[in-house]
């Protein structure tokens, strides 16, 4: 009986180990978002082409579409941007860019450079709206349904890989919910 | 060919640690004096081997050599020669080989200074060391070999991190590792000890400077890294309980608990299995500190670049080495003999009670610090633990524990009544409660928590000196002779007692600076001003510096009170052009009262730049106090117990005094 | 190219503009607070000492020269101005970041072991020290291994016996 005490320390430290194990598979730096299935933050932006026409939120009502934070600052933004073109092309939503903390100017010249797959970029030069969303590093995108609900986020360069196996089959799901 | 040749070196050496790992354990079991004469041998060739391979790398440095895909990841033509040296542990791979060099050169102390042991015990011990040495060997050449070489050679390196070029930065991380590697020779001790089933007194005295110099390396080197942060980092911070800074300071509280443990055990015979248990903790300790740092499951400003891969054989090195000491432990540990009996309240019940405090408040740590992970990996969010956290929990353990420093020493042995320790303490109670409202009087604005701090430092102090009379006080009346009885006091007990005057200096630093510190960030153009205690600070503009790697800006701030000028500040931002970094270099006047510290901020034009401003009193009174500690630890360590030819003069003379 | 220097009125212009920046120098001032009202400042530091930056990610929002936290900073500003409590600003925070941002951990029911834990664990340690020194005393002697400091004084009172009655302690 009195043995049994003694193996506390190795059974204390195996569940140490076991919990440091599963730690290795995890990202200790990537911040979840608290806005999944919560309400987008309500937002009412100049166009990054047309400083004169402004786009809310609730324009989007009805509507399942994504919402990209990109800069023309951003070097990673390079490394997801041709899927996004290509993606574009599928015509599946509606892609909007939310270009944060930019200038005109750059910005302009950089989708002119590398394509541009959004419907409209937004200017967010102040970064207002991108705090509302906790956008903290860029990209960042995000998926929101017909009710202004956002249903995922995903944070930095989209991949093949998440395009196919995540955010295909939500946009699916979403748009059948609608049906 | 140099790499090539450390390279090898290390090739070997992991050769020779399995010989030593396996024969002179067997040759202990089967009492083959031929096995066990290998040990200390391999001991010194292990030793020299790493220190070869050391010496390769620093060569590679120093000679520029970016074949070398270490160097030139962590090197560069303008970096100065110095720290061309000290690049050397400046990045994961190199560390290791650090790390290697400070186990084997314990392993080589303990094969050298062991001629007072029996052979089967100095056989088990330099065993389980060279294990140890097998274990990151294998690690190093694996997963991290320094001397994996780079084509095409580049032509020039990416530069050494410049938060890393600095004189703290050469001096505190070989503290730190001699610090956590010294803690395998107490370990080494501990398993050797549960497999040949000698735990006893003597084992305990063999064990106890072994540990203490290990705790004497790891105060050095956590108060080198918290005075770094301080002068380095430009905010003026100490402390930040980041998760490495942690992952250090639980085993510095779980080897003090050792060093108390140990007291015990050698004095009076008793909790044996504790006292190996703790000995095992404060190196598995070690090695999980190492296994966060580099792994990437902890975010923290002082990671290595992180690898999964290392992180997972580092996983399996800890689970290896600490699972199955534990388990030798859960099967050896319940035969040890209970040792002496001693009272419910007595000095062995309140040393261990000073163990309990160390070790919940080390649990709390490291609930702080793994949390995070835990909420995580169960799927349940992920949450951040931070100062807030840590400033909260940790104080209220830290409380008792002070409290049971002053009562501790006046403690008699197997037994002490409560009465008779009031009776002794009630003049240093006193004294403390005076003490402590006087000074925060005198100094103002303290608060409630500041006055508990002072208590807590002048505590110590008075019980301490009460301890001091009572050793000193003449035995029949006579008033002559205090010289001689202070000579006669155990070197031991004047360690502790220089020690725990170190802890009274650290708190009362700490107390001072954090209810006392002044902040100020001012947008300051040439020839403005502004004051903090009677003291003007005068902004005298920047000019532009360059050094050796980098483009600087350099104020100047000249300090005045009254028509005196008592410093002159020159705090700086300086830009990495190799690694694109900026940095800000804090401009410091210490003083034993208190530091002046200036940095600066952001230029906003016209020659107007933002200066943060700060008056810090007793700040260095914190790392002065854990100067103090170590100095005590180095004064316990040379008691004449442990000297050994000082303890074979005596025996001859007593063997003489004998036959006589 | 027209000698734009040569031309008088440019000169003068010049010249007044020296002068004013030369007059701005002389006259040294009390350094101005960088913020405009110190005790929102002091109150905005306060606030985002336990806010971790979501970039560098060990630092705090106040410390932090990344612009989300300069951003982050000025928000605080903003939402101060308009007269929000300590509380409603951390929830504007944790709103959009989640806890992840705070470095003082919530109480939920997923923190309660890491609040509770040290005292719990002290309260534990306590009370098994005490159990196991209770039992120790209950045992009877002989489970113990012999004193040596016992069997010392024996040895000495048997050399006082044997030997003259004067001794002085060692």
């Amino acid at each position: 009986m009195k043995r049994l005490w003694f193996l506390i320390p190795l059974a204390a430290f195996f569940a140490l180990a076991t919990m440091l194990a599963l730690g290795l598979k995890l990202d200790p730096r990537e911040v979840p978002s608290p806005l999944i299935d919560k309400p987008a933050p309500k937002f009412s932006l100049a166009r990054l082409d047309d400083a004169s026409k402004t786009v809310r939120l609730d324009d989007m009502h009805g509507k399942v579409w994504m919402l990209n934070v990109w800069a023309s600052w951003c070097v990673a933004c390079r490394e997801e941007h041709p899927m996004l073109v290509e993606f574009s092309k599928k015509k599946l939503v509606p892609i909007y860019g939310l270009d944060y903390k930019d200038q005109r100017a750059d910005a302009n010249a950089w989708l002119a450079n590398f394509g541009n797959p959004y419907d409209a970029s937004l200017f967010d030069d102040e970064g207002r709206v991108g705090i509302d969303f906790g956008v903290y590093g860029v990209p960042e995108t995000f998926v929101i349904d017909q009710n202004g609900v956002i249903r995922m986020k995903h944070i930095g360069p989209l991949t093949a890989e998440v395009l196919a196996t995540k955010i295909e089959p939500l946009l699916e799901r979403l748009k059948k919910a609608d049906a | 060919m140099i790499p090539e040749l450390g390279h090898l070196a290390l090739w070997i050496a992991l050769g020779i640690s399995a010989v030593l790992g396996t024969l002179p354990m067997l040759g202990a079991a089967r009492n083959r004096r031929d096995w066990m004469a290998l040990a200390r041998p391999s001991a010194r060739w292990i030793f020299a081997l790493v220190a070869l391979a050391f010496v390769c790398l620093a060569i590679s440095f120093i000679d520029n050599d970016f074949s070398v895909l270490y160097v030139a990841s962590n090197s560069n033509r303008s970096l100065p020669l110095h720290y061309r040296f000290t690049a050397v542990w400046g990045g994961h791979e190199g560390s290791i080989l650090l790390w290697l060099l400070m186990l084997t050169f314990w392993t080589f102390a303990v094969a050298t200074f062991s001629r007072h042991l029996p052979e089967k015990v100095v056989a088990r011990i330099l065993s389980v060391m060279g294990w140890l040495a097998f274990g990151f060997l294998l690690f190093l050449l694996m997963t991290s070999n320094p001397f994996d070489r780079l084509l095409p050679v580049p032509a020039d390196g990416r530069d050494l991190n410049p938060l890393l070029q600095d004189p703290g930065m050469v001096i505190h991380p070989p503290m730190l590792y001699m610090g956590y590697v010294g803690l395998s020779v107490a370990f080494s001790f501990a398993v050797a000890a549960l497999i040949g089933g000698n735990l006893d007194a003597t084992w305990a005295r063999w064990t106890r400077p072994w540990t203490v110099a290990a705790w004497i390396f790891l105060t050095i080197g956590i108060a080198l890294g918290s005075g770094w942060a301080y002068y380095e980092l430009g905010w003026g911070g100490w402390w930040f309980w980041d998760p490495v800074e942690n992952a250090s300071f639980m085993p510095w509280l779980v080897a003090t608990a050792l060093i108390h443990s140990l007291a015990v055990t050698e004095k009076r015979n008793s909790f044996k299995s504790w006292t190996v248990l703790l000995a095992i903790m404060g190196f598995s300790l070690s090695l999980l500190g190492t296994f966060l740092v580099r792994s990437g499951v902890l975010s923290s400003v002082h990671a290595f670049a992180t690898d999964p891969r290392r992180g997972l054989f580092i996983l399996a090195f800890l689970v290896i080495v600490i699972g199955s000491s534990l388990a030798l432990f859960a099967w050896r540990a319940p035969t040890v003999g209970l040792g002496a009996r001693f009272a419910l309240l007595s000095r062995e019940s309140l040393l261990l009670g000073n163990n309990v405090l160390l070790v919940v408040a080390c649990g709390a740590v490291l609930l702080g610090t793994l949390y995070p992970l835990a909420l995580d990996a169960l799927g349940l969010g992920k949450i951040s633990v931070g100062p807030p956290y840590f400033d909260t929990v940790f104080v209220p353990l830290l409380t008792p524990l002070i409290f049971l420093m002053g009562v501790g020493p006046l403690a008699r042995w197997k037994e002490t009544t409560l009465p008779d320790l009031a009776t002794r303490l009630k003049w240093a109670a006193g004294a403390a409660i005076v003490a402590a409202f006087l000074t925060a009087w005198l100094h103002g604005g303290v608060g409630i928590v500041g006055v508990v701090g002072l208590l807590m430092a002048f505590w110590i102090i008075a019980s301490l000196l009460t301890d001091l009379v009572e050793r000193l006080r003449p035995v029949g009346g006579m008033r002559s002779n205090v010289l001689h009885r202070a000579r006669l006091i155990p070197r031991a007990t004047v360690g502790m007692m220089v020690a725990h005057l170190g802890v009274a200096i650290f708190i009362f630093g700490v107390t001072l600076v954090k209810t006392g510190e002044v902040e100020r960030d001012v947008k300051m153009g040439v020839g403005d001003t502004t004051e903090i205690d009677g003291k003007t600070f005068t902004f005298r503009g920047v000019r532009d510096v360059t050094g050796p790697n980098y483009r600087g800006a350099q104020g100047l701030i000249v300090v005045t009170q009254g028509d005196k000028t008592i410093a002159t500040l020159h705090p700086e931002k300086r830009f990495f052009p190799v690694t694109q970094a900026t940095m800000t270099e804090a401009s410091i006047d210490s003083g034993l009262t208190r530091d002046l510290y200036v940095s600066l901020g952001e230029p906003v034009g016209g020659g107007a730049w933002i200066v943060r401003v700060y008056l810090k009193p007793f700040v260095d009174w914190i790392w002065g106090g854990c100067l103090v500690m170590a100095l005590g630890g180095l004064i316990a360590a040379t008691d004449r117990r442990y000297r050994i030819r000082a303890r074979q003069t005596a025996d001859a003379a007593a063997a003489a005094g004998a036959t006589a | 190219m027209p000698d734009i220097l040569g031309q008088p009125t440019v000169r003068r212009l010049l010249a007044a503009a020296t002068l004013a920046l030369l007059a701005s120098t002389c006259v040294a001032k009390e350094a101005v607070p960088e913020a405009a009202d110190p005790a929102l400042e002091a109150r905005m530091t306060r606030i985002t000492s336990e806010l971790r930056c979501l970039v560098c990610q060990n630092q705090t929002i106040a410390d932090s020269n990344a612009d989300l936290a300069a951003d982050l900073r000025r928000q605080t500003r903003e939402l101060l101005k308009q007269g929000k409590t300590d509380r409603e600003i951390v929830d504007y925070m944790t709103a959009r970041y989640g806890d992840f941002v705070l470095y003082r951990p919530p109480l939920r029911a997923t923190t309660m072991l890491l609040w509770f834990g040290p005292a719990i664990m002290l309260l534990g340690g306590a009370a098994v020290l005490v159990v196991v020194l209770r039992r120790r005393g209950k045992l009877s002697a002989d489970a113990f291994e012999p004193d040596e400091d016992d069997r010392a004084e024996a040895a000495l009172h048997a050399q006082a016996a044997g030997a003259a009655p004067e001794g002085s302690k060692a």
